[in-house]
């Protein structure tokens, strides 16, 4: 903020002195009684979290259930199921989970490698047909996906492709091609050019400034793209339908148990793979924002 | 719009060549990507949509022609399922934005004060995503079945009648639509409001608006780009999805959507051009839907 | 700590028909120039007029058009921006927020394999003062220590040639000053040749040896401040460097030894050697710290020259001096500083006064100077960079 704008504040009895920019919270008269709008809203806010949180812990409490096959009923506490998770219907459940791994892994890789590569020549280059090109980019995220899935199932039909674990791989992929774009993409604008020019200023060849002072920068936005590629194609279920043949993910599991009732083992699987997920966000909040806070203290 | 600034942008003539090639080199292996297995699918799927049955083949065995009476037929078999698409699909969007605004709001204008607080509140919105989108709702299925608490103790109440059924309804499908969504709602319309200037709102005050006037002349039109990304990002996969309305979920006979009957005419009767045909028809509409919101809304620098 | 240990001698940069084009808009024009090693030359010039292009041409950073760049005689026109022995402090500093303040200053010898990267780094930043901070993120150092860590990254290398790029614009005034004063220093104590692009004539003209006035593209004049400011060849020079009164009349007569130019009636000396040319219509000036205020007609006198009576329409008091108006029929406004020797302004608005100056404080321009030339320049500028605007904001908003 520019000492003008701050002076002009403290003269103008807008702010203290440093705090006064957009984040700086409405101007509340001080000792004012409590009005319907103070505690009207935190309490919505706290009812709307209830309510978005009711089927997770629903989930997670009944993967404690004692259920003999379906599992609906509460038939008591056990740990049983998260011990021995993999035993039921021959490991039908871990296999799946396995197989949604694997894919998720497969499809994150190559979707991010492919979509930074994009980011980057986006933001960095100019070129002929860039309307066509952000085109292509946006209607895998305006389609969908029921149609992305029929599509792509015509398509190796018409080609005479089986579908087994490539064709999902295929098909992951190509929907978060256009997420790790736009989120990479983000980073790459922020990122300011003179710093790459710097790099080549101070001796760096094109690699070396690509590795020691591109990427590294940019990192942040890939291991973001990356994440998101993971969870989106971890959770997929519709386009898998279309596309996977006999091979079973994780969701397909759940969709085609759902009529016979699902074992307690897939809630076990989805709260450990919840709680590793939150716990991971939470690390990671929690470490930026204690960055944050050493960077303000020291600066 | 802004796509015309763009076909009129030349290349830098200057250290043309090398520049260009690198450009190729980072571009040409995804958008090949994209073109091979998002374009050419579409094709396919236009191309499947006319065709017709083989002359003596088995079921499942089609072949190319011009046959666009597929395309009658679906419209006069189903157009129950495509009114109820986009009917529930525009409810659930209502209604997932009428959730999520105060929450967004809350979270990016009122908790600005506090960042870890803020930081939680954005891992909770985010946390259903966690865990599997079909659990989620099965979890709603049982929650909400017959014999569950809720709706026993609603009837206890007489606030439901006693032979009346909660899953199974349309209700109950908005329902899961929203519930599903509010995510998709929430996020984008918070980072609008989190970087939303509240000098703007000081500035209405000022100027002799009341609190209700400044929100809906100032706020509301400074979030809208939350909102049309927001209402984006709810309404088309809802009015693609088939998960909800399935009857293993949270639908019954009489809920079923266009995602419903395509997978079945797809993957249960083999019935390609029928399925083909309705995908066609639900990406056309919701394009033309999508073309003329965003340009009602005013923003198309979305795009 | 010997300073000499960084510094080789710095080496000549010579620019021969650089040209410059991009699309839609030509930076450069036409450019040749020397600039002998040990120097500090300044280039000035308004936003837009290509000073910054010539620095990234010279930095490597940018191709031109046509035209050579050789630095110390060896041809470096086809070669990239690390093969060249060049170092830049950027405007905005451009250090790397994920290194440490060491880790930026070493990064160019690494880059070389020179030995003791880390040794040489640390007395660099003992040369600016902030070794005690080298684990320090850039993010954590205020502007003026940013600054220092930007230039010890680039004089660390031992550069033949460095080149500031308005290295001081983000800085307040008070901590500008200061780091002129050490710049300029620290220029002399390594001896590199130092490129300073800037648009603030008041630091080029306190740091450099030698300025060149750039405008539109094209030097407009080249020389030592004093000399620059003395006598300026052209209308653009006149008034970007400091303030001139410009008077455009017909060359009435002339001698070996002066012109005389008929403005309005006047008669307006100027010695010959100080005008650039001597026939046709003609451009002629004098600063207004030159110009005297008088209360009466003054007695003919062929060492002063005289215009009036006019009357003062406007007198600013600025503490030192005092700024007065003075509007004269058929000539148009002469402006005038006088030192607040006294106290306070000696005439008042609506006072009938006369104006007058010594004939060798005089100066003819090599151009005539069109009415209000000073802003036409820049609006062309300032339309190239609003186009230019225009074509980013539309790419953001396309994605």
């Amino acid at each position: 903020m520019s000492g003008e704008v701050q002076a002009a504040a403290v003269l103008g009895g807008l702010g203290e002195s440093q705090e006064l920019d957009s984040r700086r919270p409405g101007g509340r008269v001080r000792g004012r009684r409590l009005g319907l709008g103070d505690w009207l809203l935190p309490a919505y806010t706290i009812i709307a979290f209830v309510f978005l949180l009711i089927p997770i812990v629903y989930t997670f409490v009944f993967s404690f259930n004692d259920s003999i096959k379906s599992n609906i009923a509460w038939r008591g506490f056990t740990f049983d199921k998260w011990l021995n998770v993999c035993t039921v219907e021959g490991g039908a459940v871990c296999e799946a989970f396995g197989n949604s791994i694997i894919i998720g892994i497969a499809a994150t890789v190559i979707a991010t490698t492919l979509g930074t590569m994009i980011a980057i020549a986006l933001v960095r280059y100019r070129f002929r047909a860039r309307g066509a090109i952000s085109l292509l980019l946006f209607l895998p995220m305006a389609t969908p996906e029921v149609v992305l899935g029929a599509g792509l199932a015509a398509q190796f039909l018409a080609v005479g492709v089986a579908k087994d674990m490539t064709t999902i791989i295929l098909a992951h992929t190509m929907f978060c091609i256009s997420f790790v774009v736009v989120t990479v993409k983000a980073r790459v604008a922020s990122l300011d050019p003179a710093l790459e020019e710097a790099g080549r200023d101070l001796y760096g060849s094109p690699s070396q400034v690509f590795w020691r002072v591109t990427f590294p920068l940019l990192l942040p936005g890939i291991v973001a793209a990356a994440l998101l590629s993971f969870a989106l194609s971890f959770d997929d279920f519709i386009i898998t339908n279309f596309n996977s043949g006999a091979v079973s993910t994780f969701p397909k599991y759940i969709y085609i148990s759902a009529s016979r009732g699902i074992p307690a083992e897939a809630n076990v699987i989805a709260s450990a793979v919840f709680i590793f997920a939150l716990v991971l966000v939470i690390v990671a909040q929690v470490s930026r924002a204690a960055r944050a806070k050493r960077l303000a203290n020291l600066g | 719009m802004a796509f015309a600034a763009f076909q009129t942008a030349e290349v830098v003539p200057q250290a043309p060549r090398k520049r260009s090639r690198i450009a190729l080199f980072l571009l040409l292996p995804g958008l090949l990507y994209l073109v091979l297995f998002f374009v050419t699918p579409l094709i396919s799927l236009l191309l499947t949509s006319l065709q017709q049955p083989a002359e003596f083949g088995d079921i499942g065995q089609y072949e190319y022609a011009f046959n666009w009476q597929n395309y009658v037929t679906v419209m006069s078999d189903y157009w129950p399922h495509i009114v109820r698409s986009f009917g529930y699909a525009l409810a659930a969007t209502v209604f997932a934005l009428l959730f999520s605004y105060p929450l967004a709001y809350f979270i990016g204008v009122k908790a600005r004060r506090w960042p870890m607080l803020q930081g939680l509140m954005l891992v909770l919105v985010i946390a259903p995503f966690f865990i599997s989108f079909l659990l989620r709702t099965l979890a709603w299925k049982q929650l909400l079945s017959d014999e569950s608490f809720i709706i026993t103790s609603l009837k206890a109440l007489s606030l439901m009648a006693p032979d009346a059924h909660f899953t199974g309804t349309p209700f109950a499908v908005i329902f899961g639509l929203t519930y599903n969504f509010i995510p998709f709602m929430t996020l984008p319309l918070y980072t609008t409001l989190e970087r939303l200037d509240l000098r703007y709102l000081e500035a209405g005050s000022d100027l002799y608006a009341n609190p209700f006037t400044v929100f809906r002349k100032v706020t509301i039109p400074l979030s809208m780009p939350g909102i049309v990304a927001g209402t984006l990002l709810t309404f088309i996969p809802a009015a693609g999805d088939y998960v909800n309305a399935s009857r293993d979920f949270l639908g019954g006979p009489d809920t079923q959507m266009m995602g419903n009957v395509i997978e079945a005419n797809f993957l249960v009767l083999l019935n390609y051009p029928a399925a083909a045909a309705l995908s066609i028809i639900l990406m056309a509409a919701i394009l033309v839907l999508v073309g003329v919101y965003v340009k009602r809304s005013g923003t198309e620098d979305l795009l | 700590m010997s300073v000499r240990e960084f510094a080789e001698r710095g080496a000549d940069l010579e620019l021969v028909g650089i040209q410059k084009r991009f699309p839609g808009f030509t930076a450069i024009e036409e450019l040749d120039l020397t600039i002998p090693a040990g120097s500090f030359f300044a280039l000035l010039g308004p936003s837009g007029c290509g000073k910054t292009t010539t620095l990234r041409l010279v930095a490597g950073l940018e191709e031109p058009t046509s035209g050579r760049i050789l630095i110390g005689g060896r041809d470096v026109t086809g070669t990239k921006a690390h093969e060249r022995p060049v170092n830049t402090v950027f405007q905005s500093y451009a250090l790397f927020p994920h290194m440490s303040v060491l880790e930026n200053v070493a990064f160019g010898l690494k880059r070389r394999r020179i030995g003791d990267a880390l040794g040489r780094a640390h007395e660099a930043l003992r040369l600016v003062e902030l070794d005690h901070l080298a684990q320090r993120r850039p993010a954590q150092l205020s502007g003026g220590q940013q600054q220092r860590v930007a230039l010890a990254r680039a004089i660390v290398n031992r550069p033949a040639l460095l080149l500031l790029d308005e290295p001081l614009g983000a800085l307040d005034l008070k901590l500008r000053r200061q780091m002129q004063l050490e710049l300029k220093t620290i220029q002399e104590e390594v001896g590199l040749t130092f490129l300073h692009v800037t648009h603030d004539q008041e630091e080029a003209m306190t740091m450099a040896d030698t300025v060149a006035v750039m405008n539109k593209g094209a030097i407009e004049q080249m020389g030592a401040p004093a000399e620059l400011y003395e006598l300026p060849r052209t209308s653009f020079v006149a008034n970007f460097l400091g303030q001139s009164n410009l008077f455009t009349g017909d060359v009435a007569g002339s001698t070996d030894a002066a012109i005389s130019v008929d403005i309005a009636g006047a008669r307006v000396t100027v010695p010959a050697a100080r005008a650039q040319r001597h026939t046709g219509r003609v451009t002629v000036g004098v600063r207004p710290e030159k110009v005297t205020l008088l209360r009466e007609a003054p007695a003919a006198s062929s060492d002063h020259n005289v215009l009036g009576p006019g009357r003062v329409i406007d007198v600013s008091f600025s503490g030192v001096s005092t700024q007065y108006i003075v509007a004269i029929p058929g000539v148009g406004t002469v402006t005038v500083f006088a030192q607040n020797t006294g106290s306070g302004p000696v005439v008042g608005e609506g006072v009938e006064v006369w104006v007058s100056w010594p004939v060798e404080h005089g100066f003819g321009l090599d151009d005539v100077a069109e009415p209000a030339a000073r802003f036409a320049a820049d609006a062309d500028t300032t339309s190239i960079a609003a186009q230019r605007r225009e074509e980013l904001v539309a790419e953001l908003e396309e994605d």
